[in-house]
């Protein structure tokens, strides 16, 4: 391919990446709460990034700079999710979110679960003790 | 004004409308879990933004930037939810 339709490629690359930040943006404005928030704003932490990366490969065409645009993707790809999750648990958690949105809540038996696991060992009784989900409920307090 | 240039202009528009949005939701909040995925997203926004313009400039010298953004940019966001309470939540 030519040089100039490897800058336009890149061009329109850029574009793409931008247009998820927007996407990110606007989501964050008009969803109706964090959880909700949170989906749209891990959108150009990954692919919008992709994009980028991208469009530098292909306008720097060499291979010092494709491998030290590796790392940035890696780094990226290794850190959202851990941040994503935390946001997500602590939502979750303080309840950070509208209950008549959920199309199902798959953590609502588990926490009923160990609530009342809980409530039974205040009084001495354990009949839930062979039970091999019974401890989520306790290492998953705070 | 060649292709790129129109595109190279319309990439910037975005960034910008993008990025104001994720600042009127820092702003705006109602919770500190908001403002924390506001500013993540505005980091966000920041990294593909350097990254834009390397295209744009034609040079690399900011990549390294990027690397420690994408490598930190998730502490911040960790160390602020994990000491969320029940009393942030609006009512």
């Amino acid at each position: 391919m030519s040089p100039d339709l490897l800058d336009i490629l890149a061009a329109v690359l850029l574009v793409l990446g931008a247009l998820l930040s927007l996407a990110a943006g606007v989501g964050l404005w008009r969803f109706p709460d964090a959880l909700s928030r949170l989906h749209a704003g891990t959108k150009p932490q990954v692919l919008g990034l992709v994009f980028i990366v991208a469009a530098i490969a292909l306008t720097a065409r060499s291979f010092a700079v494709l491998l030290v645009l590796v790392p940035v993707l890696l780094f990226q790809m290794l850190t959202a999710p851990i941040a994503a999750h935390m946001v997500g648990r602590a939502g979750y958690r303080t309840k950070n979110f509208r209950r008549e949105l959920l199309a199902v809540d798959q953590l609502e038996d588990a926490v009923e679960r160990a609530s009342r696991a809980d409530a039974e060992v205040e009084v001495g009784a354990d009949p839930d003790a062979d039970n091999p989900d019974r401890t989520f409920g306790r290492d998953q307090r705070m | 004004m060649t292709l790129t240039t129109v595109l190279y202009l319309i990439t910037g528009g975005l960034f910008t409308v993008g990025a104001l949005f994720a600042v009127a939701r820092v702003v705006k909040g109602p919770t500190i879990l908001d403002r924390v995925i506001g500013s993540d997203v505005l980091l966000t926004t920041l990294m593909l933004v350097l990254g834009a313009e390397m295209v744009v400039n034609g040079h690399t010298q900011t990549v390294p930037l990027m690397i420690v953004i994408a490598a930190t940019a998730a502490f911040s966001t960790v160390a602020v939810a994990r000491n969320v309470s029940r009393q942030d939540r609006k009512e």
